[in-house]
């Protein structure tokens, strides 16, 4: 009796022991084969998408930029600018997600049917949305990053509020504090004292966005698209994540602001022009706009 | 009978001295610990190191007025001592040792438009800051290899902001840049089990080193990797002198 209980009791702790020092390594296998690789699945709205039934169209109207590999280094690469995405990095420019982590299947669902203004990715809207889907799962299929990653979660945009003269003041004094104008320039015309310097991740040259050049931001141009692009940051550039020093409700005053600095017109404009609003004054002390 | 529950009894108490070792952690293990000491040197003539124009942005100008600040690629100290090597354990490590995560949380720090320190070394999965001291807006962003599972992000630090707080997942030598301040640049220097940096005078101590022979490994982000093999007795200490040809 006493022997059978020592012997349970031995094996129950040799088995903890055993588990105790073996997973620090399992912990840090990740699966990582073909077969995992073809079954990526994406989810936008009630469509699933699967990586498997997106070949043949990547195959025809991707793989010329993007690569045979995804690495972005198709046949066009040389002739291309900005340089097509490298699906392999899994680092995406547009997300509603916070800096650093993966984009949700939506947002690279919108980024294939929104295009990238000024770049040579179109609009492919031409693409039904099941398709679309199943290209959100074969671009997930090039990198490791999506098989035991999850993506980030999206940051919370409060309602938008009213425009007033106020805001948009207010706006400019966060655009102020928070030194956009460094690359942006006072005017938003991308001609900043860091312009000229700046390079993306892989060390090329990039220019910071000319909010009067008439152009569309590259992550969409509604308001919500603004207030995304500078609270998650454009991971890959030099555009960093405000979220830590942005409060939401001055987020919705910076994009008022910015709209002003756009040659569209807008009821900001509009205001910013009855209010004889300046541009921020670079030398000015903190809190004195 | 006798046999089989001396065996059992041995069994159940070595278990349990593991599991508490594996609980306790370093509590454990410190009386056995010893370390490694040395010193990193420069061999020949400091390599001149340029001065760097602040112009563009006056905050940065006016901090660096009486000092001008100079690229800090090579840092040699009196004696040719050489500062910002980081040194390693690359072979030997076993046991809990080698799967323990150190619990300090340094600083890297945005000063004068500068990085300090200029390297960081960390262990895996430690916890680190970022703060910035300076009345100018930076952007930190580290640049790893997204493979190694280390994941590139980016975040703004305007005047006053609060801390960042970040770790990282695998071994790598991580540059780090301000893109507004392009000539500010960094390293997080990742590794797995104990390490040290070299101080200004090239000097440097390694801690917490279990008893055992290693192979020790000193990176310099210009002059490159050396190795050497080191034993340490229990509670004594190992040496390993580096010597780097300037080149």
């Amino acid at each position: 009796m006493q022997r059978n209980n020592l012997r349970k009791w031995s094996s129950v702790f040799g088995a903890a022991a055993v588990v105790a020092f073996a997973m620090p390594s399992s912990a840090q296998q990740t699966k990582y084969d073909f077969e995992t690789r073809m079954n990526i699945e994406s989810h936008v709205g009630n469509i699933t998408g699967h990586a498997k039934d997106a070949k043949p169209d990547y195959r025809r109207y991707c793989v010329g930029c993007h690569g045979e590999l995804g690495d972005g280094n198709g046949e066009n690469f040389p002739w291309v600018d900005p340089k097509p995405r490298n699906f392999q990095l899994g680092v995406f420019k547009c997300r509603s997600t916070p800096t650093g982590t993966l984009p949700t299947d939506q947002d690279l669902f919108d980024s294939i049917g929104r295009g990238f203004d000024r770049s040579n990715m179109p609009q492919w809207s031409t693409f039904t949305k099941q398709e679309r889907t199943d290209l959100v799962a074969w671009v997930k299929h090039f990198s490791p990053r999506w098989v035991g990653e999850k993506p980030g979660t999206p940051i919370t945009i409060p309602p938008e509020p009213e425009v007033t003269p106020e805001r948009i003041k207010a706006g400019r004094e966060v655009f102020a504090r928070v030194q956009c104008w460094k690359c942006h320039g006072v005017l938003g015309q991308g001609d900043g004292p860091s312009a000229a310097t700046l390079t993306d991740d892989l060390g090329r040259p990039i220019a910071p966005f000319n909010f009067a050049e008439g152009a569309r931001p590259k992550c969409g141009d509604t308001d919500k698209d603004i207030y995304r692009i500078f609270m998650t940051g454009l991971d890959g550039t030099p555009m960093p994540s405000f979220a830590d020093n942005i409060k939401p409700d001055e987020a919705w005053d910076l994009v008022f602001y910015l709209r002003t600095l756009m040659s569209q017109h807008s009821k900001e404009k509009a205001m910013a022009k009855q209010l004889g609003l300046k541009p921020v004054d670079p030398n000015a002390p903190a809190g004195q706009q | 009978m006798s046999k089989t529950k001396n065996f059992a009894v041995v069994l159940s108490a070595v278990v349990l001295v593991c599991c508490g070792a594996l609980i306790l952690g370093q509590k454990v293990n410190a009386a056995g610990e010893g370390k490694i000491t040395g010193t990193v040197k420069l061999d020949g003539t400091a390599p001149h190191m340029k001065g760097i124009d602040m112009g563009k942005d006056p905050f940065c100008s006016k901090a660096h007025a009486t000092d001008p600040g100079k690229m800090e690629t090579y840092v040699v100290g009196s004696g040719g001592g050489l500062e910002n090597v980081v040194l390693y354990i690359t072979e030997g490590l076993t046991g809990p040792a080698a799967s323990q995560t150190a619990t300090t949380e340094p600083v890297f720090d945005q000063k004068n438009c500068m990085y300090t320190p200029h390297v960081l070394a960390l262990d895996v999965d430690q916890k680190f800051k970022v703060t910035t001291s300076d009345q100018t807006t930076h952007n930190i962003h580290p640049l790893p290899n997204p493979m190694t599972g280390n994941i590139p992000w980016n975040q703004s630090q305007p005047p006053g902001a609060a801390p960042v707080e970040k770790s990282w997942k695998a071994p790598e030598v991580i540059p780090v840049q301000c893109n507004i301040h392009p000539w500010m640049h960094g390293w997080f220097v990742v590794v797995k089990g104990p390490y040290a940096t070299s101080d200004s005078n090239g000097a440097y101590t390694i801690n917490n080193v279990p008893p055992g022979s290693y192979t020790v490994t000193a990176w310099h982000e210009a002059a490159g990797t050396q190795t050497q093999k080191v034993t340490v007795a229990a509670g004594g200490s190992g040496s390993a002198n580096f010597t780097f040809k300037a080149k």
